[in-house]
């Protein structure tokens, strides 16, 4: 088991001719991702490593199953992309693309709830459930991702993409596999929130602790503690706090569109507060966190 | 981004929410005259990009125009959170009977716009928010269906207003929530909103952020309101070394290499992705050291960008030594960084294997990387060392000038 994704997942690329998709399309394919088909308009009919190209996503929804879509397109095109996919009956997108403005998330989150459809990102690199299949850029080339991530307990949930790989590769060093890996985005507005995330790893039987990176911004964190005061977890809660140094700087962004100091609530100092009073364990280093996963799941 | 205050309420002319009469000055003629025109007593206010404007003496009353005068000129002088005044704004001082909050935000949790009124304006709205919740009222919109005014009307309501006010504020709240959705705003915010003696209703104060990702979409009314691109109107206006970065950043189209953040340090960092460089700047302080910069490595930038970046952060006063750390890279090239970074070194005159204190990138093409390393004898950790190791032995190395 695993949340999100599994070995029998099938998905779709929208943008697939873009170069940075073109990447993508053969790491997922390496790695054994059912990649059914591609859209770009205007390039119906070509190949991208053996996946077929279509003007629409509705010559590939008619003919067959598609579970997901990833969208790989410039910021304009982001939210017609998304549209098409939902009104095309896909229940699952993944958003690679950043800078797209608030008030298009908006609008493509509010589409997908209304279509009972889920958002990942924008600004993500996706999600990977290991030895099943990955869906974005994640981990990068298959050899690279196997290196990285490999099936076991841990749930991974992180702002940044980067450090959703760097967060496993730390845990598979230390021999704790992970269940699925989801890089949730790192803007203001991203269509999945810790929070909402939870009671997925919760029903999965494979999962039995969970490691969260996180950044100063935003109310995801709070999001995330009043959660597991509220309804409770079965699983412990590893994460680490980066950009600490930015309490300092009020008003600069930094890394990530969502990642800015406008009032105390997004101070790094304050969410480990909150996390920290929710019962969820805080790691000062990346280093530490296995450690803390097997200290709490009662391993040494 | 920010706007001025005088800009917002440019912003907010155009859907016609009412504002009180006056200008901006930039000397104190100009001030003089605004004041002389607008007869009676007037209200002069410093225009940064700050809050807490009155606390710091930006804001001051005068009753005739040689006092105007006298004022804009102290104003002008005045630094607050370390910004001069672009201007000071003169506008006719209002007979306030009562005072409002209007504001319209993003709520990331219920990922909709929020509107937020209450009846207690001119003071910190988190704070009415904690001690006098019953009155704040808050409602979401979709931003799918148009937004009609009843939605606001039922806000306001929910307050227990009526009569005249309710449709008054109706109007003004409904004309904020069109500026908001008109300008790609992420905060647009009246307070306070004034309802002065006459009843009649006037926005005294604002504060309207359009969103970065947007501004392009807008070129034409910042243009009008005669912001320039390169205005980043972030925490504080970027430094030299930071416009030089924002340029190294357009030497080609390809990955991310050159948004750069300048500090008072000795140890210059090449580091990404966009949470990595948080993770990594954070082990650096922690162990000692003091970096001279913050900056971001993403997507796959040139061997050339990335040497460019190098030579920038070589040329700061002080760098004595870099660091080249990023998390395990997905689709950055190891050797092409490495390459990037090596030659940007020799480009500036200096010895690889000197001043590179460690690079620790793990990931795509690391063989490839490590041999380049080898050859110039840089010293670098492949994924086995953590991020913050490779930032202690960086640090170590500034320290004992190894």
């Amino acid at each position: 088991m695993a949340i999100l994704i599994d070995e029998n997942t099938t998905f779709i690329i929208q943008g697939i001719t873009g170069r940075e998709a073109v990447n993508m399309t053969r790491e997922c394919l390496d790695y054994g991702s059912k990649v059914v088909g591609g859209v770009t308009p205007g390039r119906g009919g070509r190949d991208i490593y053996g996946v077929p190209v279509y003007d629409t996503v509705r010559e590939i929804t008619e003919k067959e199953r598609v579970d997901g879509s990833v969208i790989s397109v410039p910021p304009a095109f982001v939210r017609d992309a998304a549209f098409e996919a939902l009104e095309n009956g896909i229940k699952l997108i993944v958003i690679v693309t950043e800078r797209v403005p608030r008030a298009e998330v908006a609008q493509l989150v509010e589409l997908a709830t209304q279509k009972g459809a889920r958002i990942i990102g924008p600004n993500c690199l996706g999600m990977i459930a290991p030895g099943k299949s990955k869906m974005g850029g994640i981990g990068g080339p298959a050899a690279n991702t196997k290196q990285a991530y490999r099936p076991g307990n841990v749930g991974i949930m992180s702002r940044s993409g980067g450090m959703t790989t760097e967060i496993a590769n730390s845990l598979t060093a230390a021999e704790l596999g992970q269940s699925t890996a989801v890089s949730i985005g790192g803007d203001a507005i991203i269509g999945t929130t810790y929070a909402e995330l939870m009671p997925l790893f919760e029903d999965d039987p494979e999962t039995e602790a969970i490691a969260i990176y996180s950044e100063p911004g935003g109310p995801m964190d709070a999001q995330l503690a009043e959660y597991v005061k509220t309804k409770g977890t079965r699983l412990p809660i590893i994460a680490f706090m980066a950009g600490r140094f930015m309490d300092k700087m009020p008003g600069m962004r930094f890394g990530h569109a969502g990642t800015i100091v406008e009032g105390k609530q997004d101070t790094a100092a304050e969410k480990i507060r909150r996390l920290e009073d929710a019962g969820i364990s805080v790691a000062e280093e990346i280093s530490e966190i296995p450690e803390l996963v097997k200290q709490r799941l009662g391993m040494n | 981004m920010r706007f001025y205050e005088f800009e917002a309420k440019a912003l907010l002319a155009k859907q016609r929410v009412p504002l009180p009469k006056g200008g901006t000055a930039e000397t104190a003629e100009e001030a003089r005259k605004l004041a002389a025109d607008i007869g009676g007593a007037v209200v002069l206010k410093s225009q940064v990009l700050s809050g807490g404007r009155m606390k710091a003496g930006g804001v001051k009353f005068a009753e005739t125009p040689d006092e105007a005068a006298g004022i804009a000129e102290e104003i002008m002088k005045l630094e607050i959170s370390g910004q001069l005044p672009k201007c000071v704004s003169v506008e006719q001082k209002a007979a306030v009977a009562k005072e409002y909050y209007l504001g319209v935000t993003y709520d990331a949790v219920a990922k909709l716009p929020v509107m937020i009124v209450s009846d207690m304006g001119g003071i910190d709205i988190e704070e009415v928010a904690e001690q006098h919740p019953d009155h704040v009222a808050k409602a979401h919109f979709s931003t799918l269906t148009p937004f009609t005014d009843f939605r606001a009307k039922e806000l306001i309501a929910s307050l227990g207003i009526k009569g005249r006010e309710l449709t008054q504020l109706t109007s003004i709240v409904a004309r904020l929530v069109r500026v908001f959705q008109q300008y790609d705003l992420t905060l647009a915010e009246i307070n306070p909103l004034a309802q002065l003696e006459d009843g009649s209703f006037v926005a005294l104060d604002c504060h309207l952020d359009m969103e970065d990702e947007a501004r392009d979409r807008h070129q034409g009314v910042l243009d009008e309101l005669g912001i320039a691109p390169d205005e980043t109107r972030q925490g504080r206006p970027p430094t030299e070394f930071e416009i030089r970065g924002a340029r190294v950043d357009q030497v080609d189209p390809r990955g991310v290499a050159g948004r750069v953040v300048e500090f008072e340090g000795n140890l210059g960092c090449v580091i990404g992705a966009g949470g990595g460089s948080l993770t990594i700047f954070d082990a650096i302080q922690k162990h000692g050291g003091k970096p001279a910069n913050y900056c971001e490595i993403g997507g796959n930038p040139s061997v050339r960008k990335a040497a460019e970046l190098t030579k920038l952060i070589l040329s700061k006063p002080g760098v004595k030594k870099i660091c080249v750390i990023m998390n395990v890279v997905s689709n950055t090239r190891v050797d092409i960084v490495a390459r990037g970074v090596i030659k940007g070194v020799v480009e500036a005159g200096f010895d690889p294997a000197d001043k590179i204190a460690i690079f620790r990138i793990p990931g795509a093409w690391e063989k490839d990387g490590f041999a380049i390393l080898d050859k110039y004898g840089v010293e670098y950790c492949d994924r086995s060392v953590s991020m913050s190791e490779a930032a202690r032995r960086a640090v170590e190395k500034v320290k004992s000038g190894a």
